[in-house]
């Protein structure tokens, strides 16, 4: 077939059931079937594993974030407070970051939790294409309310037939299957 | 299936025990100072650290019930081995309160009749007991001639509503009751809704945990105020109440999951998967936080406003101090923070355990903190005794939980969350 080569089918088929759905991909996984993803309205609990999706690395993200951040609050305050105008506040005058460092640590504080978690959701939103204004992937809207849709692509299952995935797919209690090719 | 208690840790628990048993003896003569104040704080330090331990589990105990949470159901008989060492740390702490109550020691400054006076006979002044006046008048009544009384403390002696050895025991009595009675009331339930089962025995655990946790409350501060913030009698701070509590909390945590994983490496509980060691690690990290937020928030506004009659307190810690203060700080604060960061550490036995020493360790010396500057103030020695003094008190705490854990099924087998507890997964 070389006119499909240059074209992706894709598989969405929807299940109204989150744990049908979960109970179909271990079936489907078990017969050797690879899922590209599933769309919900809500995380469904032990699927990741179940279809092959990698831990997040959102907690490294955090904490690089987090390390920007406390780095920047004592490199701003060393500078602000000691090096380029030295205050005395409370009669404390030691010119110093470490002596003065008590007095510095709240603000250290809140601006490592301000860098980490806003570097933290506005990474996620990037990397789920879910920033405001970016077009939705989602292939149904009605997954965004009470139904599931799992996406099987032929790139990940070179060796299946779309009639023989359709009837896989009726048997675990799929209630609707479409079909798209995509360039 | 039942816990045994094997002989190797037995044996374990008695070499301690025996090494805090000489200890004490040769620490008793050994101990130079003042009325023996370095053996009595030991004694309060071990006890006090031990009590908290096992309230802590006590309070987490009654939380889990209050809250209905499931998962921590399998962990339930380890934290009833845990708190039935209450009575054991108890006895301690009423023998170094008999102590204080008949001047044997000067733990507590305030019991000091010579603060509280502000007039004393003059033919008596010079002798080891001297007879003390409140007023002139009453002096003259009794026919004596009396001096004004150059140790007497008007700052003390206008705490003496509160802090006078009558209500001191009162007070102390009735913590200690409390939660000796609570304790062996829930085990109780406990075992008993191992034969009956069924929801009646659970939603009255329900109903028991949520009154022990007001009490608690309240307790949890006085008696951080009673036992250990009145050593340094002149000074004050409110969120002392809170700061020892959270200290408690945390090493109780840590204690429950050390305990945890040993019963799991020597094949008991065999229920207990990744997700509740997870869970335990979040808790030993997060209550990590709650003590150093605690601790600095204390440190912070009195290093801040630095007023003498505050600062005080931290002056004697930092000048005479220095390492073990910031040195307990950094172990109990950076290492956890650091070390059970990652989500595979904290599902590592291997990481918890070592952090769980470590910390084990650390608020111990927190507890030293808190005791001694007050006592000894700069003619301090930390030594054998000590170390001796807290290995000895490990050692009974093993014995006793561990053989309290022999007594009773590893898993609460009739309670209605069981099931849901097997199947934990995060």
């Amino acid at each position: 077939m070389a006119e499909t080569k240059n074209f992706t089918k894709v598989v969405h088929a929807m299940f109204d059931d989150d744990h049908r759905l979960l109970d179909a991909a271990k079936d489907l996984v078990g017969k050797g079937i690879r899922i590209k993803d599933v769309y919900s309205p809500f995380p469904i609990h032990g699927l990741d594993p179940v279809i092959g999706i990698k831990r997040t690395r959102l907690a490294v993200v955090s904490f690089m974030f987090g390390f920007f951040g406390i780095s920047l609050a004592l490199l701003g305050m060393w500078y602000f407070m000691i090096s380029d105008w030295p205050m005395n506040i409370g009669g404390k005058p030691s010119f110093s970051l470490i002596e003065n460092l008590p007095a510095f640590i709240p603000v250290t504080f809140e601006f490592t939790v301000l860098c980490a978690a806003h570097g933290m959701a506005i990474t996620y939103l990037i990397r789920n294409g879910t920033l405001p204004g970016m077009p939705a992937v989602n292939p149904d809207p009605r997954t965004t309310d009470d139904k599931f849709v799992m996406e099987i692509t032929n790139l990940e299952n070179p060796n299946l037939s779309s009639d023989e995935l359709s009837e896989m797919l009726k048997a675990v209690g799929a209630i609707e299957i479409n079909e798209k090719e995509i360039a | 299936m039942n816990f045994v208690f094997s002989n190797r840790a037995k044996l374990f628990s008695i070499i301690l025990m025996v090494i805090g048993a000489i200890a004490i003896v040769a620490g008793f003569f050994a101990d130079g100072s003042e009325h023996h104040g370095r053996w009595w704080s030991n004694l309060l330090i071990n006890g006090f650290y031990f009590l908290g331990i096992s309230l802590g589990a006590l309070f987490f105990y009654a939380l889990h019930f209050a809250t209905e949470t499931a998962w921590a159901v399998m962990l339930r008989r380890v934290m009833e081995g845990v708190f039935s060492f209450i009575p054991y740390a108890a006895v301690v702490l009423v023998i170094v309160f008999i102590g204080a109550s008949f001047h044997w020691n000067h733990i507590y400054h305030w019991m000091d009749q010579s603060v509280l006076s502000e007039f004393v006979s003059e033919a008596t002044v010079d002798s080891d007991h001297p007879e003390y006046y409140d007023s002139m008048a009453e002096a003259e009544e009794a026919g004596v001639t009396a001096l004004k009384n150059e140790d007497y403390d008007e700052i003390i002696a206008n705490k003496s509503a509160y802090l006078n050895i009558p209500f001191f025991w009162v007070r102390s009595i009735l913590y200690l009751g409390v939660f000796i009675l609570f304790a062996r009331w829930f085990r109780r339930r406990s075992l008993k809704e191992d034969e009956e089962g069924g929801t009646r025995l659970h939603t009255l655990g329900y109903k028991r945990g949520a009154l022990y946790l007001v009490l608690f409350a309240v307790f949890s501060s006085t008696l951080a105020w009673d036992w250990l913030m009145s050593i340094d009698t002149h000074w004050f701070s409110t969120l002392f109440g809170w700061y020892v509590f959270s200290g408690m909390w945390v090493s109780a945590m840590n204690v429950i999951i050390i305990l945890t994983l040993y019963l799991v490496s020597k094949g008991y509980l065999k229920d207990i998967n990744s997700s509740h060691v997870h869970d335990m690690g979040k808790w030993v990290f997060a209550l990590s936080f709650l003590w150093s937020y605690l601790w600095f928030s204390q440190f912070l506004l009195i290093w801040y406003s630095n007023i003498p009659e505050e600062v005080t307190y931290f002056i004697t810690r930092i000048e005479e101090y220095k390492v073990p203060f910031f040195g307990m700080f950094i172990i109990n604060f950076a290492l956890p923070m650091l070390i059970l960061m990652s989500r595979d550490a904290k599902r590592n036995p291997g990481f918890l355990i070592t952090i769980g020493t470590i910390i084990f360790i650390g608020h111990y010396l927190d507890t030293y903190m808190l005791v001694v500057p007050g006592v000894l103030f700069e003619s301090w020695e930390f030594g054998w005794m000590e170390i001796g003094f807290f290995l000895g008190f490990t050692g009974l705490f093993i014995n006793r939980v561990l053989s309290a854990l022999t007594k009773a099924s590893l898993v609460p087998k009739q309670s209605p969350y069981l099931e849901e507890s097997l199947h934990h997964s995060i």
